[in-house]
């Protein structure tokens, strides 16, 4: 009789985010089932009061790093990881959250030590890079669920994922959707956003406000002249290269020549 | 401003990791914590100097599970600082995607985060292995919820299609229709659950509470009404902060929420369902007569039943709004920017979540205060673990935590801390 075969035990971990993104795992309706046939959910707190204790086959990290105590625990994660891969803009970039990153210290210093429990919040909002080493990182707030499925299915096949780095452009190309920059005048960072979401916004007419950060080598300086060139004031290409992606080294650089 | 760095943070304290700490003596309760911890993430601060188209956007990310609570009410105070009331189809349209997410968030907490407890299992892929069809059936009832909120938000997490005034683009009925027929079967299988639900053993507690929730004159609420109690409270949702307080607890990290008189109330779907039982579709008060469910319920256990009696409510609302839609209008109405203050309050499937925005007249956000609804249960759930340990003081150390964790995810009050990360102490001396 052959020995059993090793289930590869998945672990799911938070940081400073929204829940969204593991909260995908859970929205994976159909394939939800099918998923714990392959691999066992040992650590998923979301779903489960159950916690297996590790090593850990692949762990997922949601959130950014904004407190002394999660900068300590990210190294514990990763010393119980084979595989890490970080899920979402928080894990990947920072997340929304990163915006205290740019605000006068001062200011929130005032803020964070008016109240003594929030003394031991970090200065800066840091993705999960940041502090160790990660072997993939998903991005989009939140992450498409589909490329979840296949960056996990990859890892446990010892595959490469298969995830196009290409724009958000390039998806609305793809699909045949009217450039709404062309058409209607609208900023949009479809040609500098990394791909994922297969052009969802301009689908909907709505130019793209960047949910998947940059992508690969991102012309900002020259989307930013023709934002300037669309009537957009200083003000406005700031805000928009400061969303869920702001600490992204791309966004941060373009907004901060703007800035002053 | 530094009066606000102390409620900046209690959003983040709404989720994440709980704590519960109980120490007995000589038969009596000597400390009772529930904390919630979680790093604050600031969004009333960052929220300053943004545009006010921007709100939707950014508070969405508050929460992964309810975005289109925030974007809902955001978008309200937004058009109430324009004086402007949307009315026909766009706010129908805004009622059929807040059905989505109801469907889609009391699924997921009836089926995958309370009924574990009900039936003594760590989660419901444990219960899939014994009853794979209930949690296939629950899955696919969860997903219809997602489908109404992906086809008109354009994704389930953080949708995209709301917009101040309404939405970005419309898409068309015929995509709509095949979703109709879904929503079908979806109510029931939701009647199902009610009876389902109300099958379930549930500990024998009441507690006298005040409920809070929307009361609109002719719709059981979503997004609009008055403010109303089982106490007599009766004000327009720009009278919230002269109502309702924020106090801090010496022995908790977590601001509490609580009444003029310092009580704490209960918002979500009990409190909906006890305040606006009369506003149900004729199907949803059917079968909640059916399984004998009727106001006054106090056993907050029962909130399951409320909840999948919501759920039949929501599929029902949707199949009307869609059937019975002008799908030809015009996505959104177009106003100018106001300077002044404006106020929204919606009901969540938590219950109440209430926005007030200050907006320049440049459209840029000079302050933001939100309170969202688990940080009004928290006080709540806190009275009710008090009472309930009191009570079943004699239950074993294992089935009085299962017990206590269970009466904290009565409410509901967040995936991370709903979901059995509860560390419970009980120091016997």
């Amino acid at each position: 009789m052959p020995a059993k075969k090793h289930k590869p035990k998945l672990a799911v971990w938070k940081f400073a985010s929204c829940d969204g993104c593991q909260l995908s795992l859970l929205d994976c309706e159909d394939e939800l089932l099918k998923i714990t046939e392959i691999i066992e959910i040992a650590n998923f707190p979301e779903a489960s009061r159950a916690i297996q204790p590790g090593p850990y086959d692949i762990s997922l990290v949601e959130g950014s790093i904004t407190t002394p105590h999660d900068a300590e625990r990210i190294h514990k994660i990763r010393r119980q990881s084979k595989i890490l891969i970080t899920i979402g803009a928080c894990a990947t970039s920072g997340g929304i959250q990163a915006l205290r990153n740019f605000a006068d210290v001062k200011y929130y210093t005032n803020l964070v030590y008016a109240n003594p429990k929030f003394i031991s919040t970090l200065q800066h909002s840091t993705p999960i890079s940041h502090h160790i080493y990660v072997d993939y990182e998903l991005r989009g707030c939140p992450i498409n669920k589909y490329q979840l499925i296949e960056v996990i299915s990859a890892f446990v096949n010892n595959r490469k994922p298969n995830i196009p780095n290409t724009s958000v452009c390039i998806e609305c190309k793809r699909k045949s959707v009217t450039c709404v920059m062309v058409s209607q005048g609208l900023p949009c960072l479809g040609p500098v956003t990394h791909a994922g979401c297969q052009a969802l916004c301009p689908s909907y007419n709505r130019p793209c406000f960047g949910c998947y950060g940059p992508k690969e080598a991102p012309n900002t300086t020259s989307l930013a002249e023709q934002f300037i060139e669309l009537g957009l004031s200083k003000n406005d290409i700031v805000r928009a290269f400061r969303g869920f992606n702001a600490y992204s080294d791309a966004f941060r650089k373009e907004s901060e020549i703007y800035e002053k | 401003m530094k009066s606000k760095s102390i409620k900046v943070d209690y959003l983040a304290r709404v989720e994440g990791e709980g704590s519960l700490i109980l120490k007995v003596k000589d038969g009596k309760i000597k400390d009772l914590k529930f904390k919630i911890f979680e790093p604050p993430r600031f969004f009333e601060a960052f929220l300053v100097g943004r545009k006010y188209t921007e709100a939707p956007d950014i508070t969405a990310r508050i929460c992964g599970i309810c975005p289109i609570a925030y974007q809902m009410s955001a978008v309200h105070a937004m058009e109430r600082i324009a004086g402007v009331r949307i009315e026909g189809p766009i706010r129908d349209l805004r009622r059929l995607i807040y059905c989505g997410e109801w469907i889609e968030s009391h699924v997921l907490h009836i089926y995958l985060l309370h009924a574990p407890d009900f039936l003594g299992y760590e989660d419901a892929i444990q219960i899939a292995k014994d009853y794979p069809e209930v949690v296939k059936k629950a899955l696919e009832l969860k997903k219809i919820g997602n489908d109404i909120v992906n086809l008109l938000g354009g994704r389930e997490i953080h949708p995209i299609n709301v917009r101040v005034g309404g939405f970005y683009s419309i898409p068309s009925k015929s995509e709509f229709l095949h979703l109709a027929e879904r929503l079908k079967w979806a109510r029931d299988a939701s009647i199902e659950t009610v009876r389902w639900a109300s099958s379930l053993p549930f500990p024998d507690f009441e507690m006298d509470y005040e409920y809070v929730a929307l009361r609109h004159p002719e719709e059981y609420p979503f997004n609009e009404g008055r403010l109303v109690s089982n106490h007599g409270l009766d004000i327009d949702i720009s009278e919230f902060e002269s109502n309702f307080f924020e106090e801090h607890v010496a022995h908790s990290n977590s601001l509490h929420s609580v009444n003029k008189k310092g009580e704490p109330y209960h918002v979500g779907p009990l409190a909906r369902f006890n305040l606006n039982f009369d506003k149900l579709s004729p199907i949803a008060k059917e079968v909640a007569q059916d399984v004998n469910f009727i106001p006054p319920i106090n056993n907050p256990f029962k909130s399951i039943i409320a909840r999948a009696i919501e759920t039949v409510y929501a599929c029902d609302e949707a199949i009307r709004l869609i059937e019975t839609i002008d799908w030809k209008t015009k996505p959104y109405v177009e106003f100018e920017v106001k300077e002044g203050i404006g106020w929204g309050c919606t009901e969540a499937p938590r219950g109440i979540l209430y926005h007030r925005y200050k907006v320049n007249k440049e459209g840029l956000i000079e302050s933001a205060k939100i309170v969202p609804p688990t940080a009004q249960n928290l006080k709540q759930i806190e009275s009710d673990l008090y009472s309930f340990t009191t009570k079943y003081l004699n239950l074993s150390k294992d089935d009085l935590q299962w017990k206590l964790e269970q009466a904290i995810r009565n409410y509901d009050p967040c995936i991370s801390c709903a979901t059995h990360f509860l560390k419970l102490e009980i120091v016997e001396e």
